[in-house]
């Protein structure tokens, strides 16, 4: 029997604030327990929440990236529930008037060639984060918090994804059009990143389209764990519907927590009361009314955003949506620094396989991003040039590209002191060319016992090099082995 | 002389004659409030701080530094405002041991302004409640009468300045808490407009009703102390970011051709007749005075209590969700099951459902369960969103009225003060106290309470002002009109 | 509307309020009381209204992002009924 699987996410990103939604004390990451309160987010008696002007214009941001309405009039609403983790037991969050609806984030293709597409976005709204409770031995739970009242937006997705993978490559993207705002440092580790997805099968039987209850899986804490654990979880509904047959009519929602370890979910304890979150409008916060002024002054902030840039250096640069997606999927600083590169340079191609092959490794090596790499795109364009007019191999340009980052000197103070000069006199490489054949009669054996050319010729050109101490022009390298090949072939 | 008979503006001018110290007063409010302890004001006093403060006033005084504009001031604080480091209750068992690390904003105020605090004084636990009967800390006496109650919920504030144990008090109304028991202590009593006075640092009841405001004997006092606690306050969202007049400098300006409404619904029946006849004849003052005098309907204004006693308790449900036993608060020292179905739910459900069981009252616990009722899934649309349209219907009928008048006047409270315990075991009577007084909180806008009788058995009479937003300064004006008309503002209660 | 003892009970979960089945029966015989009061609201034709919310009605209220110092830890456990050094210490709640 075919089923499909059907998914939506629910996303909590921290918004990249000094302060908190409605608190002026700290939202820094990793302190102490209980050093970064005050009396607001501590919910103490008397207290009123403000709110964050930052933080309202960062939701705003994300939302019109992401292709939100943005609502001309919004409020806050009180959600109320008891939990140790939420002070006031009731969180500032946004009901029936959030400040967007709708929306869509354009997926973009895997390497493998699959996945792609649009997800529809089911409105984004803001509020506040709760604290964090540790459950410690001996009958007793410590609450930190910290945490308490970070600026939290809520982005909900329709249920348009149709498998694990498909979920993941959307976290993704989302992910990284959050970093190209700059609104989150989206870090799934440290919690600024969240995901719980909703997810069940349809499933076709003899008897008709049939949905299996909907589950919401919790504890991803990874864009691994996200793909497992939705891979496990339609795996573990089918199974389930062909022991009980239960369908989305006979059974509630359930929530399961993904536990990363043993690779399963397992269902979370029943609320001993069906929720019921009496939300009412929050009479300590007035409403905000966002006119066209506004939105276009939001509009207009936001830069290119990943999707646009991977079209643009595939028209514009003759990439390959491949190529094009590693330079943007890197991160702004990656695709900035190909932008600078390729104003200094025509050769788009080139530029974009040093950045891949060259700098990434060498910035992931030392931990650096390019924003402010030692080596600038401007000098990057030149040693490039080098290479394509020959003054450098590809061998040497890697060499002086790895000194240059390491004595911070320009390539041409290094090709001076270090002696990189491409050696393209036919003569020198002719005599290297007839020494090489020389040692090694064995390959001309090969050759003639009808071993793969090519291969044959891999290897001596290699020798070459070897013996040019790797300054040989590879061009001159191969035409001048070629004829000596073919010579020798004539002579057999 | 008696400096506790002294007004504010009075004991300021005679500071400045430099005729008493700061010490003198405040020695002299710290005994009298020992002799009329018996009256359960005050729920904290703390003498020694209250010394220390008079001595350091005057000795800024004495160093010639420009002092405040309540320097030296005593002002005695309703237990619903936090002050820095001292107890701050409520009224409730739940935060018998609460000391907030924090000041409200009106408490700056009055610091900034050189004024004494002169302890914190006694209400209805959270302020809930018409006569201060429920406080954990007992029920305050009406000085007038002790056996009656004198108001609530800012019995204990209404009660200190009625029975001069400090010249100005702050309360907070949220449903009429500041003008009722002005008028049944015989004072005056001025609930602001919402959003004058910012709210951060008032223990929050209902927070789109509660204001705090002053209680004084006359209407200068009120204007002063009005005029120290109001403006913008970056702490308060909702606190309105307008300029505050001086509200003393205009107050003795006749008001030109003032128009005042007589709100025929306001003397329907439960109105005490001797309350009726001592309103109508300060009706009779104005009209002496030239005001023109015209009858106004406020058609919706039977539905003020029914469209309260949803709004106040949804909010109160949400706002008092937090003392929960958990972060600060009285926590339950046994919560292990005790009646049936307990044993099913997890300990932390159980610690904080016995923990909020023991701290709160019956009243408060009354108004929770209301407002979680009027709020739940089912029965919202039918409770809460039905009483928040009746109250902008509420509102409508007074823009209309304010159209055609300045001011609306009529009774503050149906009767004078009733006796302790005679309303206790009937909430719905007990809510019908307010039922002048509750329309100008659900509309947001400001009223006062003044003084205008004494009924046969030496009860005092409120007359009740409303004006429109932000009009306090004419409201002021209007109700000093009346006050300079007679005396009532200058009679005591006779204490033993 | 008339409310039953369970209606009561459920609210008093809701709000997380221990009561005794005494009190159970007296909140429901107050509450239908009030409850009854209040329903004199349905009079009200409200179709055209719009709900009133809030106390003053503005908008667009914000503060910078600015931070201002925290509480010092040991003032922000102070009022804690149980806390150790670090951390507000509540029974075991289970996931």
């Amino acid at each position: 029997m075919n089923y499909t699987l059907i998914i939506g996410l629910e996303v909590h990103v921290q918004l990249t604030t000094q302060s908190k939604m409605f608190a002026r004390c700290g939202t820094e990451f990793g302190l102490p327990p209980n050093t970064q309160t005050d009396p607001v987010s501590l919910g103490l008696p008397g207290t009123l929440p403000v709110m964050n002007r930052r933080a309202f214009e960062l939701a705003l941001k994300t939302a019109t990236a992401l292709h939100a309405e943005i609502a001309p009039f919004t409020k806050w609403d009180r959600k109320n529930y008891y939990y140790p983790d939420l002070p006031k037991n009731y969180q500032i969050s946004q009901y029936d008037l959030p400040f967007s609806r709708g929306g869509h984030l354009d997926i973009p293709v895997r390497k493998d060639g699959t996945g792609g597409g649009i997800c529809r976005l089911t409105r984004v709204h803001l509020e506040e984060d709760t604290g964090k409770l540790t459950h410690g031995a001996g009958g007793y739970s410590e609450i930190d918090l910290n945490r308490a009242g970070i600026p939290l937006m809520e982005i909900v997705t329709e249920p348009d994804i149709r498998s694990a993978a498909d979920a993941r490559g959307c976290l993704e993207e989302l992910r990284l059009v959050l970093r190209y705002l700059e609104v989150s440092d989206c870090e799934m580790q440290e919690g600024s990143l969240r995901c719980d997805a909703n997810v069940n099968l349809h499933i076709e039987t003899p008897h008709g389209a049939i949905a299996t209850p909907i589950v919401e899986v919790k504890n991803l804490n990874s864009f691994r764990s996200v793909e497992r654990a939705l891979e496990y979880e339609a795996e573990r509904q089918f199974r389930q519907w062909q022991e009980d047959g239960l369908t989305i009519k006979d059974a509630h929602k359930e929530t399961r927590g993904w536990s990363d370890p043993e690779g399963v979910t397992k269902p979370q304890r029943r609320k001993e009361t069906a929720a019921d979150y009496r939300y009412f409008p929050e009479p300590d916060l007035v409403p905000v009314v966002v006119d066209d002024a506004w939105r276009a002054r939001v509009k207009a902030s936001i830069g290119e955003l990943p999707a646009a840039r991977r079209a643009r250096f595939e028209a514009d640069f003759g990439l390959t949506p491949y190529d094009a997606n590693v330079l943007v999927e890197q991160g702004r600083d990656v695709a900035d620094y190909f932008d600078a590169v390729v104003t200094k340079t025509s050769e788009y191609k080139l530029a974009s396989n040093w950045i891949q092959q060259d700098i990434l490794r060498i910035a992931k090596e030392l931990k650096l991003t390019l924003t402010g790499f030692p080596v600038g795109p401007d000098e990057l364009a030149e040693l490039i040039g080098r290479v394509q007019r020959g003054e450098l191999n590809t061998n040497q340009g890697r060499e002086v590209l790895a000194k240059m980052v390491e004595r911070g000197q320009s390539a041409e103070a290094i090709i001076e002191a270090d002696g990189y000069k491409m050696v393209s006199d036919r003569g020198a490489i002719a005599a290297a060319v007839d020494a090489a054949l020389a040692a090694n009669p064995k390959a001309i054996e090969d050759l003639k016992k009808g071993k793969k050319p090519d291969a044959v010729k891999g290897f001596l050109r290699g020798q070459v090099m070897k013996q040019t101490g790797g300054k040989a022009d590879p061009k001159v390298v191969l035409d001048l082995l070629d004829a000596k090949l073919a010579e020798l072939a004539s002579d057999g | 002389m008696d400096m506790t008979r002294l007004t504010a503006v009075g004991l300021i001018q005679e500071y400045e004659r430099k005729t008493l110290s700061c010490l003198d007063v405040a020695r002299g409010y710290l005994d009298r409030a020992e002799k009329y302890g018996r009256l359960n004001v005050f729920v904290h006093l703390d003498g020694e701080a209250i010394l220390s403060r008079a001595r350091a006033l005057d000795a800024k005084r004495a160093s010639g530094a420009a002092m405040g504009r309540l320097a030296g001031v005593p002002v005695a604080i309703k237990d619903v405002l936090c002050v820095e480091g001292e107890p701050t209750t409520c009224g409730s068992k739940m935060l018998s041991n609460f000391r907030p690390p924090y000041s409200a904003t009106v408490i700056e105020r009055l610091l900034a302004e050189d004024a004494i605090l002169v302890g914190k004084t006694n209400m209805d636990e959270f302020a809930m409640g018409s006569s201060t009967e429920n406080s954990a800390y007992g029920p305050t006496r009406n000085p007038w009468d002790e056996e009656r109650i004198p108001g609530g919920s800012s019995g204990g504030s209404a009660a200190a300045v009625a029975a001069d144990l400090a010249p100005l008090s702050l309360g907070s109304d949220t449903g009429g808490s500041i003008r009722q028991p002005a008028a049944v202590c015989g004072i005056v009593g001025l609930k602001p407009t919402y959003g004058r006075v910012s709210r951060y640092g008032l223990i929050a009841f209902a927070s789109s009703l509660d204001q705090i405001g002053p209680f004084a004997h006359d209407v200068a006092d009120a204007a002063l102390l009005l005029g120290v606690i109001s403006g913008p306050d970056p702490r308060d969202a909702t606190c309105v970011d307008a300029p505050v007049p001086d509200y003393l400098a205009t107050l003795d300006e006749a008001p030109r051709a003032l128009r005042i409404g007589i709100v025929r619904e306001f003397f329907g029946a439960g109105l005490d007749p001797e309350v009726e006849a001592a309103v109508r004849a300060a009706i009779q003052v104005y009209e002496d005075a030239g005001a023109t005098v015209r009858e106004v309907s406020l058609p919706h204004s039977k539905y003020g209590v029914p469209a309260y006693y949803i709004v106040a308790p949804a909010e109160c449900s949400s706002n008092l969700a937090r003392y929960d036993g958990t972060i600060f608060g009285r926590r339950s020292a046994d919560f292990s099951p005790r009646y049936p179905g307990e044993d099913k739910l997890p300990p932390i459900v159980r610690m904080m459902m016995a923990s909020r069981a023991e701290g709160f009252g019956a009243e408060v616990k009354r108004r929770i369960m209301l407002g979680t009722f009027a709020l739940s899934a089912g029965y919202a649309d039918q409770y809460y969103n039905q009483a928040l349209k009746a109250r902008r219907l509420i509102r409508n009928d007074f823009d209309a009225a304010f159209h055609e008048v300045d001011v609306l006047v009529g009774p503050t409270s149906p009767t004078p003060a009733f006796k302790l315990g005679e309303r206790a075991a009937d909430p719905l009577a007990m809510y019908l106290s307010d039922v002048y007084t509750i329309t100008a909180n659900l509309a947001g806008i400001p009223g006062i309470s003044i003084p205008c009788g004494l009924t046969k058995a030496g009860l005092p009479i409120g007359l009740q002002l409303l004006a429109p937003a932000f009009a306090e300064e004419s409201l002021l004006r209007a109700a000093r009109v009346f006050e300079r008309a007679g005396d009532w503002h200058l009679k005591r209660p006779p204490l033993a | 509307m008339t409310l039953t003892p369970e209606d009561v009970a459920q609210v008093a979960l809701l709000a997380r309020l221990r009561v005794s089945p005494a009190e159970v029966e007296m909140f429901t015989e107050q509450l239908t009381k009030i409850v009854g009061f209040v329903e004199q609201l349905n009079e009200l034709d409200t179709s055209n209204v719009e709900p009133l919310a809030h106390g003053v009605e503005v908008f667009n209220v914000f503060r910078e992002d600015k931070v201002e110092p925290a509480l010092p830890r040991a003032a922000a456990l102070a009022n804690a009924p149980e806390h150790n050094d670090e951390c507000f210490i509540v029974p075991v709640v289970i996931e």
